[in-house]
C-alpha cells in the first residue's frame, strides 16, 4: 500500500503537487509511480524559464524498466529544477514527495491547482488500475 | 492460477514484489533490482530458479538421441558431470529453445531447459525420442537456485560444511557433482562465477534460508536480466527464438558441425545459411544519457535492425543492447529513441565479465 500524503494535490498521471506560496508549485511523481517504474537511472529535466501548459511532456523519468514521460500538471513558468537527480536519480525512488522532486512551476494561474485530485480521488484512480 | 515454486512463501517473507513470469509467480525484485544486480557483481546474490524444467534422459540410445536432437555435440563430453550449452532447433534451423546438457554415462544425461518453452520442448522431445531407445523424465518436484557472485564459492562452503564442500572444492567452469541431495554446477546466468543446485522440492528452502543467513542477497528476475545482458548471454523468446537460427543469434559457437557426418536436426539449413550469409546479433553501447530498449529500429549501413534486448547497465553506468541487425554493419549504428536518431557504437555482444567492463 503507498503513501498518498492529504496535503498535495494530484494529476491522474501520477504527478503530485505541492503549493510553496506566492504562486509557487512543485511537482513530482508518486510513490505509487515510482514503484510501477522501479529503479531510477535517468532524469531528464525541462530548462528553467520555459513557459508550459497543462498536459505538456515536459520531464522523462527513465527506470531500469521504462521510460515514462511526466507532464506539467498545471500552466506556467518553470522556475527551478532538482539539478541533484542528475547524480541521484535513486532519490526519486526513496523520497519521491521529499528529496526526490523534480522541477517548481510559477502558476499562471493558482487557481488551477484546484482541479486537479486530491489525495482520495488520486487513491480511486490507483483502485482502478 | 500461477504456478508457484517451492520458495513462494520465502519470497513472499523476504518482501519481493511478484509478478507473472510465464505462467509462474516469480520474484521481480526485493526492494532495488540495482542492488541485487551489484550484489551479484561484488559479493553473492541467490535466486529462485525451480520454474525450470529439468529433464533427465537415459538409457542404450542417450548418446545417439542427444547427438540428433542437438546443434552442439555431446559426444564432446567424456568426464562424468561436464556440461555443454546448446540449441536445439528445428528441421528450419530454428531455435526451439537453448539448454544445458549435463554428462554423467553415454546412457545418462540431464537436460535443463526454459519454463517458458516448456510444453513446446517437452512435446519435441518426445517425438524425436520416439526413434531411440531412450526414456525421458521430467523432474517436476525438483527445485533449484542460483548462486552467483565472487563471493559465491566462499558462502556455498559456509552452509554445506567444509567436508560437503571438499568434493565441489575449486571445480571448474560448466562441471557439475551429486553431493548427499544436492546436485551442484558450476554453471550461471550472470558472467560471474557461482553455482546452479538443484535439491528436492521439500529441501529448497532450507538452503535458501540457509544462504541468505550467511549474507546471500535474495535476487529476482530483474537483476538476473541486467546481469545476463551486460554478460551477453541471449534470452529465449526475446533475442532469439523459432523463426531465426543460432547463427543470426551469436550461438554460432555453439553448433558443432564438425565432426561432418554427424547428422543433427536443423544442420542443412544451418549450413545453406551459412553459404548464403545471414544477419547476425551484435551488442551497442550508449554512453549517452538515455536507454536503449528491446524493439527499437537500429540503422546499419547497408539495412535496418531491431534491438532485442536492452537496458540501463548498472555495472557499466550506461546502456547497452544486443540487436540483430544486417551482416554489412559497421563500427556503429543509428537508433531510433523517442523519435529521435541517436549514434551508438557497435560491439560484440559481451560487456561485463567478472564484475569488470570487457569494452575496449
Amino acid at each position: 500500500m503507498s503513501t498518498i500524503p492529504k496535503e498535495l494535490k494530484y494529476a491522474s498521471t501520477h504527478e503530485w503537487v505541492r503549493n510553496e506560496g506566492d504562486g509557487i508549485f512543485t511537482v513530482g511523481i508518486t510513490e505509487h509511480a515510482q514503484d510501477l517504474l522501479g529503479d531510477m537511472v535517468f532524469v531528464e529535466l525541462p530548462e528553467v524559464g520555459a513557459n508550459v501548459a497543462a498536459g505538456d511532456d515536459v520531464a522523462v523519468c527513465e527506470s531500469v524498466k521504462a521510460a515514462s514521460d511526466i507532464y506539467a500538471p498545471i500552466a506556467g513558468e518553470i522556475v527551478e529544477v532538482n539539478e541533484d537527480l542528475e547524480d541521484a536519480p535513486e532519490t526519486v525512488n526513496n523520497d519521491p514527495f521529499g528529496d526526490g522532486w523534480l522541477f517548481k512551476i510559477k502558476a499562471e494561474d493558482p487557481s488551477e491547482v484546484e482541479s486537479l485530485l486530491d489525495a482520495e480521488g488520486y487513491q480511486a484512480v490507483i483502485d482502478e488500475e | 492460477m500461477a504456478n508457484r515454486t517451492p520458495l513462494y512463501d520465502a519470497h513472499v517473507k523476504a518482501g519481493a514484489k511478484m509478478v507473472d513470469f510465464h505462467g509462474w509467480d516469480m520474484p521481480l525484485n526485493y526492494g532495488s533490482q540495482i542492488e541485487e544486480h551489484n550484489a551479484v557483481r561484488n559479493d553473492s546474490g541467490v535466486f529462485d530458479v525451480s520454474h525450470m524444467t529439468i529433464v533427465d534422459v537415459a538409457g542404450i540410445d542417450a548418446k545417439a538421441f542427444l547427438r540428433y536432437l542437438l546443434a552442439n555435440d555431446v559426444a564432446k563430453l567424456t568426464v562424468p558431470g561436464k556440461a555443454l550449452y546448446s540449441g536445439m532447433l528445428n528441421e528450419k534451423g530454428g531455435v526451439i529453445d537453448d539448454l544445458i546438457v549435463y554428462f554423467f554415462t553415454d546412457e545418462s544425461y540431464r537436460l535443463v531447459v526454459n519454463s517458458a518453452t516448456r510444453e513446446r520442448d517437452m512435446a519435441w522431445i518426445h517425438s524425436v525420442a520416439s526413434d531411440f531407445k531412450v526414456t525421458i523424465t521430467e523432474q517436476p518436484s525438483l527445485g533449484m537456485v542460483a548462486l552467483q557472485g565472487p563471493k559465491a564459492e566462499e558462502k556455498l562452503k559456509l552452509v554445506l560444511g567444509d567436508d560437503a564442500f571438499a568434493p565441489v572444492a575449486g571445480m571448474k567452469p560448466f562441471m557439475s557433482e551429486q553431493v548427499g541431495d544436492y546436485f551442484i554446477a558450476t554453471t550461471g546466468y550472470t558472467g560471474e562465477k557461482g553455482y546452479e543446485i538443484v535439491v528436492p522440492g521439500d529441501k529448497v528452502e532450507k538452503l535458501w534460508d540457509d544462504l541468505l543467513n550467511v549474507g546471500v542477497q535474495p535476487c529476482g528476475l530483474g537483476a538476473r536480466d541486467t546481469l545476463r545482458l551486460e554478460a551477453g548471454m541471449n534470452l529465449y523468446g526475446q533475442d532469439m527464438d523459432e523463426s531465426v537460427t543460432p547463427l543470426e543469434s551469436n550461438m554460432g559457437w555453439s553448433v558443432a558441425f564438425e565432426p561432418a557426418d554427424r547428422k543433427f536436426i536443423g544442420r542443412e539449413a544451418l549450413e545453406q545459411q551459412k553459404a548464403a550469409g545471414h544477419a547476425k546479433l551484435v551488442g551497442l553501447v550508449m554512453k549517452d544519457k538515455g536507454v536503449l530498449r528491446h524493439g527499437q529500429k537500429v540503422i546499419v549501413e547497408g539495412g535496418e535492425g531491431e534491438i532485442t534486448s536492452g537496458t540501463f547497465s548498472p555495472t557499466l553506468g550506461f546502456s547497452i543492447a544486443m540487436a540483430r541487425v544486417p551482416a554489412s554493419v559497421g563500427d556503429t549504428a543509428e537508433v531510433e529513441i523517442r523519435k529521435k536518431l541517436v549514434t551508438v557504437s557497435v560491439v560484440k555482444p559481451s560487456f561485463v565479465r567478472q564484475g569488470k567492463s570487457v569494452l575496449a
